[in-house]
């Protein structure tokens, strides 16, 4: 497989390259109006308007960090219930085995430990990292990515896409430079 | 700058004017069937008016504290509401004259002015130190001081801002905030402490005067975040006022609904498991009484109800939403000092009087007044602040800006 890969390449899409972020939400909205829908952005710094700009799906990141406090919760409840009455019950102060107030405490520390484990590992996994490897990574200007460069890629699985009218698309819409992605 | 921000609020929006007299007349009419009530039983009246007081004073208080957290914080919130925020701590001379009738009833609601009690309880005995009535005039006479002298001085700065721009009144005003704060929080403690607290004055609790310090807090971000969403609906604040600035203040608010649950639950834990004679009789009377309904009703809808719906980043972002969630967290405020307050009155169980209503009613009528009178004469934004362009940056005015770019 590998060595029909460097024969042929197949290519992965067409990557745009904008000057400033402006450029970026304006022709990433023009995309997805245009009917685009396989594409990406990337940028060095985070555009909050982007995400509306190609109206990309809501996250279901805070649905699971809810969870996983919810679950941090009960998790830490229960296990303060098994320890002081089954587990190992001691008499304290006269105090009934079940008791709950003094068990809040833990069980407020496990729900922030759930959520936020869950909402750093749920936000690795949704956004599909860690990535060693990407096809963006084949154009060498890409790199600017990380400092000072703004860039669209549409993807050849688009159905909408076509090497040359998407070229054009991209370079109506302001990309200083389109650039062919190999995989 | 001549923005059409910088124009006086009672210009940009006439109707103000019309609610100022919609609030004055709530409050003479409150006012008028309260001493109706001081007449028929005087000892009901001081318990209402305490409670309602306790309100009012917080929303000023809360937001001189608010005030000065924005000045050594900074933030687009904070200058979003800033004019709101001064003009609700110019009400405090206002606030301080409506002290004077707790001065006349002290006989009525404390019961270590009652010489012959106090003759008879070696503790009392050994407290009248503190609690005894000249010293007591004389320390509230303190807090009004340091209260209305921050106020009028942060007022007075803020205003010269506006009018000369001077940068160098800013740091002054930083300056100020940091020592204010501190002033603050020993001030609103000792005031809990000798009006609240001393109800039950053998009973205490330090994280007490932090507790009705968090919830002057929460009362006055929720009445703000309601002025806001009024404001925001007419021109020219719906140009500059968005969903952005609504969900910062309600994050604010929040974290001070956590904050009271925290403070809330620290001082039950406390006393629940140290389990002493001395400390747990104030909740004895609280929760072993049919006043145990009261107590779980503030668990439900002064914790619960609030966080779980202010979760939600679409209530929080929907002006319409939020405004209801804030009117039920004031309700929620006046259930709390109803609940700080009126068992000690009757300790047997739940009580309720037409005053416990009636007075709230005058004394928000009163405040509401004065404060839509202080807010009329400002400019409806802080258009000097140094983060004015950056607060606006988040509203709808930004989103045009960038649609005709």
């Amino acid at each position: 497989m590998h060595t029909k890969h460097a024969k042929h390449p197949i290519t992965y899409g067409l990557l745009a390259e904008f000057d400033d972020q402006h450029s970026l939400v304006d022709a990433a909205h023009r995309a997805h109006v245009a009917g685009y829908t396989k594409m990406d952005a990337f940028s060095p710094l985070p555009i909050e308007e982007l995400h509306h700009a190609m109206a990309l799906p809501t996250t279901k990141l805070p649905a699971l960090v809810l969870a996983g406090g919810l679950t941090g919760a009960l998790g830490g409840f229960l296990l303060q219930t098994w320890v002081a009455t089954m587990a190992y019950p001691l008499n304290i102060g006269g105090k009934p085995m079940f008791s709950w107030p003094m068990f809040i405490p833990v069980t407020f520390e496990c729900t922030i430990l759930g959520a936020a484990l869950t909402a750093v590992f749920g936000m690795l996994a949704l956004n599909g990292l860690p990535q060693p490897y990407h096809p963006v990574f084949n154009v060498p200007s890409f790199a600017l990515a990380s400092r000072d460069r703004f860039f669209l890629c549409i993807e050849a699985e688009d159905d909408k896409f076509d090497l040359d009218d998407t070229r054009r698309f991209l370079q109506s819409v302001g990309a200083k430079e389109v650039s062919v992605v190999e995989d | 700058m001549a923005t059409p921000f910088s124009q006086n609020a009672g210009q940009a929006i006439p109707e103000l004017a019309q609610q100022q007299r919609t609030f004055l007349m709530v409050g003479a009419a409150g006012a008028v069937l309260s001493a109706i009530g001081y007449f028929t039983n005087s000892t009901q009246f001081f318990e209402s008016y305490l409670m309602a007081y306790f309100l009012v004073l917080g929303f000023s208080l809360g937001s001189l504290g608010l005030m000065m957290i924005h000045q050594l914080s900074g933030g687009a919130w904070g200058v979003i509401i800033r004019q709101q925020l001064g003009a609700a701590t110019r009400v405090l001379p206002i606030v301080t004259v409506l002290f004077l009738p707790i001065v006349f009833g002290m006989h009525n609601l404390y019961e270590w002015t009652h010489e012959d009690i106090v003759a008879a309880d070696p503790i009392l005995k050994a407290k009248a130190v503190w609690l005894n009535q000249s010293f007591f005039i004389v320390r509230a006479v303190i807090y009004f001081v340091v209260w209305n002298g921050l106020a009028f001085i942060l007022n007075k700065w803020s205003l010269d801002q506006e009018r000369t721009g001077d940068p160098a009144i800013a740091v002054r005003m930083q300056r100020v905030s940091a020592g204010g704060l501190l002033l603050m929080a020993g001030t609103v403690t000792f005031a809990a402490f000798d009006w609240l607290m001393s109800l039950e004055p053998h009973w205490f609790s330090t994280i007490y005067g932090m507790l009705v310090g968090g919830g002057m807090l929460l009362g006055s971000m929720a009445l703000q975040i309601i002025t806001l969403v009024w404001l925001s609906r007419r021109k020219p604040l719906s140009d500059a006022v968005g969903s952005q600035h609504f969900h910062d203040l309600a994050n604010l608010m929040l974290a001070f609904v956590v904050l009271w649950a925290y403070f809330s639950f620290s001082q039950y834990l406390l006393i629940w498991s140290g389990n002493l004679p001395e400390e747990i009789q104030w909740y004895m009377h609280r929760t072993f009484t049919s006043w145990r309904g009261i107590a779980m009703a503030l668990v439900l809808f002064h914790f619960i109800v609030p966080f779980s719906l202010l979760l939600s980043r679409v209530i929080k972002r929907e002006p319409t939403s939020i405004i209801k969630v804030c009117v039920a967290i004031i309700v929620a405020r006046l259930i709390d000092l109803f609940w700080l307050t009126a068992p000690e009155f009757h300790k047997d169980g739940f009580s309720i009087s037409w005053m416990d209503i009636v007075l709230p009613l005058a004394l928000i009528g009163i405040w509401g007044g004065f404060f839509l009178g202080q807010l009329r004469t400002r400019a409806l934004l802080p258009v000097h602040d140094s983060q004015f362009e950056e607060a606006l940056a988040l509203g709808p005015i930004h989103g045009e800006a960038k649609a005709a770019h």
